[in-house]
């Protein structure tokens, strides 16, 4: 479910036609978009506070095989919110979940390790190296 | 006598046609993109989201746009917008120590582990004008390092090791929300940091400035200052597990102050805690500051700074509630001056009474 979440929308509606284009989706809730409330933790790691809200997208749906889907996505990108619901089904389906698996979770779980590689390497090079200046005698 | 009036309709319909208008400005030049907005305004941006109290970059955007750059208006269009949408939950607590950082810095150790990473940061940099900024020069992409996974402490807990600074401290049960719960002072610490982290980025900054200046002074150091990404995880009852649903940024700041001890605990150093959306290191210095100020009596400190007043902090550090009543005084108060006017007249016929005869007063505003 999380890889779906943190997926390009644009891989999940490319996947699907191919994958599970025969399955009907029809709607059980949503998609709609709320706020869930973000916490933290007094000085990191202490009693949780309330630090503020984030607008979320939440969808279920129903696939024409039977499977029952759920999703919730950070934003307010209904389709992707509805067509993660929709993975999330397909994936309970034994026949499908190994394709899924390797087209739609693998890559979307790739390109999220790669933008956070690509970000640590970026970060790496404003490392500070410290030295010691050696108090030349001359 | 005062009559009532109507009108304005008109006035008010053509001012605001006006203000869209020049909200665009000059039709020849290409109009903004949300894309433009987010991207090269980042940290406009961030600060409507952080005191708008509500994490999404693009709406953020869409606010400043409409605002016309003026941040508390988009803020109060955010906070506006986050009360037409119904609350799904909440979240489980952002693990900072987890965080994917884009920026680390600790000014009370130097080698600490994970390293110093300095980051996009304007830190360092001359505050000249460049020229290059009057054109649309290409830009160098970033330097990139090979970047060993290793773990990075918070500096808090290096030194809570040693037990040389207060602990996090535990907690349970539900925090209190200011958004939902009455604000009966005196608040918890959790409903003070929530205040703070959607309190006014300069009223804060003032505060945190009057502490170091000698108005209620707790000797700050910056433990800890980390920018960077942190995974939103929701419990669904759904599915029965918690999912995480996507990441956000966030800048957090470990102030640690000096304490010299009391009949209870041993000398130790003590902490104030920021965190804030996005990437906003003043804002999140600032509540730090004032997070460690307003815990005065915690530690047995006398209460005698602004900064330290609980009421007097988290009653006046929302700037929509700021800017609502000051800004309310330049709508119509016809009748209330008309009483005010009214009042004046006769107390200065009485004062002129009681003065014996003289000369009549002109009125100014007759």
């Amino acid at each position: 479910m999380s890889a779906f979440a943190v997926a390009p929308p644009a891989l999940l509606r490319d996947a699907w036609e191919p994958i599970c284009g025969a399955l009907g989706i029809a709607p059980v809730r949503g998609p709609e978009t709320g706020l869930v409330m973000l916490r933290g933790r007094v000085g990191g790691g202490g009693a949780p506070f309330n630090l503020g809200e984030a607008s979320v997208t939440r969808a279920s749906v129903r696939l024409s095989s039977g499977e029952i889907g759920h999703a919730m996505i950070l934003g307010r990108d209904a389709d992707k919110a509805g067509l993660a619901a929709a993975f999330d089904a397909a994936w309970q389906n034994a026949d499908l979940r190994a394709r899924i698996e390797d087209e739609v979770v693998a890559p979307a779980l790739a390109l999220e390790a790669e933008a956070e590689r690509r970000r640590a390497e970026e970060t790496e090079a404003t490392r500070v190296d410290f030295f010691t200046m050696v108090r030349g005698e001359d | 006598m005062y009559v009532a009036v109507k009108g304005g309709e008109a006035a008010i319909r053509n001012a605001h046609r006006l203000m869209e208008d020049r909200r665009r400005g000059d039709r020849d030049v290409p109009a903004l993109t949300l894309e433009q907005i987010a991207g090269q305004l980042a940290l406009a941006v961030d600060r409507v989201m952080a005191e708008g109290s509500l994490y999404d970059r693009e709406l953020a955007a869409m606010a400043v746009r409409q605002a016309r750059g003026d941040l508390i208006e988009a803020i109060f269009l955010l906070r506006a917008y986050r009360t037409t949408l119904p609350r799904f939950g909440a979240s489980l607590p952002l693990d900072t120590a987890t965080m994917q950082v884009e920026r680390r810095i600790s000014a009370i150790y130097k080698d600490i582990p994970g390293g110093q990473l300095l980051g996009p940061t304007f830190d360092y940099t001359h505050r000249l004008i460049e020229p290059s900024m009057a054109a649309d020069e290409p830009v160098d992409a970033p330097e990139r390092r090979a970047a060993q996974d290793e773990a990075r402490p918070r500096v808090t807990d290096i030194l809570g090791d040693e037990g040389l600074i207060e602990p996090d401290g535990e907690g349970i049960g539900e925090p209190g929300d200011i958004t939902r719960d009455s604000t009966d002072f005196p608040i918890g610490r959790d409903m003070r940091l929530q205040a703070l982290a959607r309190g006014d980025e300069g009223f804060l900054l003032a505060l945190g400035y009057s502490t170091q200046r000698g108005y209620g002074r707790n000797h700050p150091f910056v433990g800890e200052i980390r920018v960077g990404l942190v995974d939103v995880e929701v419990e669904m009852p759904e599915v029965g597990f918690s999912v995480r649903i996507g990441r956000v940024q966030v800048t957090e700041c470990q102030m640690v102050n000096q304490f010299k001890g009391s009949a209870k605990e041993p000398p130790q150093f003590t902490r104030g805690y920021g965190l804030v959306f996005g990437q906003s290191e003043r804002k999140a210095m600032a509540m730090s500051l004032v997070d460690r100020a307003l815990r005065a009596d915690e530690f047995g400190e006398e209460r005698n700074a602004p900064a330290q007043d609980e009421e007097f902090v988290i009653a006046h550090s929302d700037n929509v509630q700021a800017t609502g009543f000051v800004e309310h005084l330049k709508l119509p108060h016809y009748v209330d001056f008309q009483a005010e006017l009214d009042l004046v007249r006769r107390m200065r016929r009485a004062h002129a009474e009681a003065e014996g005869p003289a000369e009549d007063y002109p009125e100014a505003a007759e």
